[in-house]
């Protein structure tokens, strides 16, 4: 079935040289909902968000975005659509973190002209809503690795894009900033209609957050529907090898995951 | 130390009165002293074909004035604007505050095409043959060093460096074999070799000219690309920034600046380094504002530079010896603060 937009794959298949990353990769995201990717390390969830962004063509079968392929866009009006948040951040020249926001103003603002009022309202709320607004005038080379992560955040914000791609986007933040962020992404699913598509490790996070869960094992869809119905021991079992328990915790409001540590 | 807005464009300013400013006192100096006044009536005369300004100015002056050293100080002055510039393009492209075209080995690549062309007495392009074979040299070296330093598509910093380096050693080789065979020749290579811009004339102007003004152009038109470029290319790709094109337009623009200033002066080395670097210390790293401010500075320096070679010490010490010795020590300084950071 082909989506009414959002993202479609069919029969994608992606290597890195010798290795196959993605093998006949067949998925839909639909706009407006919140996606979990889990799996393992080298299961090829980063290689999959690097294909939406059309960061990567695949080797094999097509990407399409709204009906599209991925492809045939400019590089400038695709990134006024999609957000990526990626997993590493190195940076070795002294931008503020101003700066650094500003730069996801970039596709919006013409090559000559210099940032407006519209810009640096959207710089300022995305700064506001991560909290980073107190260390703005900072320089991103001397921030730690959390703090970094949290002001590519807050860039991919100020890009207002309807869909917003988070690569472990939140993997070096303490549980507070965690959940600052992943709040932040589900108030936009759940009121501005935005879409989310997350590779998160934490299954517990993934359980409490997101809509769809997409489970990946090596270059394939193990299993992708409503968190409810995907999220079983079995599942995990199949994908990670883990004996688990899911289980409704009343205290989150949310299914959680229990694993048998050791015995 | 950062500095606002204004502060940088009275910077940008200053410099570019500066520079104008040395080159008309920079004129005056040398063996033969002229003042101010009559170097800017030379000048007009020349630009004006009226000789009626030329009364009562020694009839020598004319000559010293518009043959002799405006072509060398004016050549002066485009290699460092243009050696800066190619500089603060290179550390952004390739990520790496390290980068300048002679630690990355172009310099070396590009001298090396120069001394073949002149040892092989090339002249089916004319004046343009030196500093073709001196482009293709850097370009090719430039894709060795990326070929060397790059794994699954992405660069490392310090193999950069280090490819660099090596390619750099060979090519070095490469030179000394040449000046081998080239017998009794050979001092017209070395001499070429440790850069100069004793005896240019206006045509080597005309050349770096429109090799900087295409550079300049090039680089302030992707300057903001080249600033998005800097946080890696995954980003740039979703930020909007053709970043495998601007990259390669950027580097090939880059490349063609630095041979055509190799290409007419010898290997000057770290200028690249030491302008973007300071300048970035005053400015900032935004590369619309670098740029412009880096290229003046870049020209200011090296026109002083020659200048105290050619007319202040008691022999001209070649400008690439002067240039490497107050510079090789800087580089230490910048490695040695970037080890300890990253520890």
């Amino acid at each position: 079935m082909t989506p009414a937009s959002g993202f479609g794959l069919t029969g994608v298949d992606f290597a890195y040289g010798e290795t196959q990353a993605l093998a006949g990769l067949d998925i839909s995201l639909a706009p407006g909902r919140f996606y979990g990717i889990v799996g393992p390390n080298g299961c090829g969830k980063t290689t999959f968000l690097d294909l939406l962004t059309g960061g990567k063509s695949p080797d094999q079968g097509s990407v399409t975005f709204e009906n599209r392929p991925v492809a045939e866009y400019r590089r400038r009006d695709l990134a006024r659509m999609v957000a990526l948040v990626p997993q590493d951040f190195g940076i070795d020249f002294a931008f503020t973190v101003q700066e650094v926001v500003l730069m996801g103003r970039h596709p919006h603002i013409s090559r000559f002209a210099s940032p407006g009022a519209e810009d640096w309202r959207q710089v300022d709320a995305a700064m506001e809503a991560i909290g980073i607004s107190h260390f703005k005038d900072r320089f991103v080379n001397e921030l730690s690795g959390g703090e970094k992560q949290r002001v590519v955040v807050a860039r991919a914000l100020a890009q207002q894009t309807p869909y917003l791609l988070f690569d472990e986007a939140t993997s070096s933040l303490d549980v507070q900033y965690t959940m600052q962020i992943f709040n932040v992404a589900k108030k936009l699913v759940q009121e501005e209609d935005r879409t989310v598509i997350a590779v998160i490790h934490n299954l517990n996070l993934a359980a409490a957050y997101c809509d769809e869960l997409i489970f990946m094992q090596k270059g394939t869809v193990a299993a992708c529907g409503p968190t409810d119905t995907v999220l079983d021991p079995a599942m995990i079992k199949k994908v990670f090898g883990v004996e688990s328990r899911v289980a409704f915790d009343e205290f989150s409001n949310t299914q959680q995951i229990s694993f048998r540590y050791w015995s | 130390m950062r500095q606002s807005g204004y502060t940088i464009w009275l910077l940008t300013l200053s410099l570019a009165a500066a520079t104008c400013g040395a080159i008309v006192y920079a004129t005056g100096m040398g063996h033969i002293a002229v003042s101010g006044g009559d170097i800017l009536r030379v000048i007009a005369a020349r630009v004006t074909s009226n000789s009626a300004l030329l009364a009562g100015i020694d009839p020598v002056f004319p000559f010293v004035v518009f043959d002799v050293r405006l072509p060398r100080i004016l050549t002066a002055t485009l290699v460092g604007g243009g050696l800066a510039m190619s500089g603060v393009i290179y550390q952004g492209i390739l990520l790496n505050p390290l980068a300048d075209p002679y630690t990355l080995g172009v310099s070396s690549g590009a001298a090396f095409g120069a001394a073949l062309a002149l040892l092989a007495n090339l002249t089916m392009m004319g004046h343009f043959s030196v500093p073709l074979f001196a482009f293709g040299g850097a370009a090719l070296t430039l894709l060795v060093v990326l070929y060397l330093s790059s794994f699954n598509g992405q660069i490392s910093a310090n193999t950069l460096i280090l490819s660099g380096v090596i390619v750099g050693a060979i090519l070095a080789a490469g030179i000394s074999f040449l000046k081998y065979l080239a017998d009794e020749q050979v001092s017209v290579i070395i001499f070429w070799l440790m850069g100069s811009f004793a005896s240019r004339t206006w045509a080597d102007v005309a050349v770096v000219a429109g090799a900087v003004l295409c550079g300049l152009v090039l680089s302030l038109f992707y300057a903001r690309d080249l600033n998005i470029l800097s946080l890696g290319s995954r980003s740039a790709d979703t930020l909007g920034v053709e970043s495998t094109r601007v990259r390669w337009i950027l580097l090939l623009g880059a490349s063609l600046v630095t041979a055509v200033c190799v290409s007419v002066s010898g290997i000057i080395g770290f200028i690249g380094l030491i302008v973007p670097h300071l300048m970035r210390f005053l400015v900032g790293p935004d590369n619309r504002k670098l740029l412009p401010v880096s290229i003046l500075a870049g020209a200011l320096l090296l026109l002083v530079a020659d200048t105290v070679t050619r007319a202040v010490l008691p022999v001209e010490v070649p400008i690439g010896v002067l240039t490497a010795l107050i510079g090789g020590p800087f580089f230490c300084v910048i490695f040695r603060r970037r080890q300890r950071r990253a520890i």
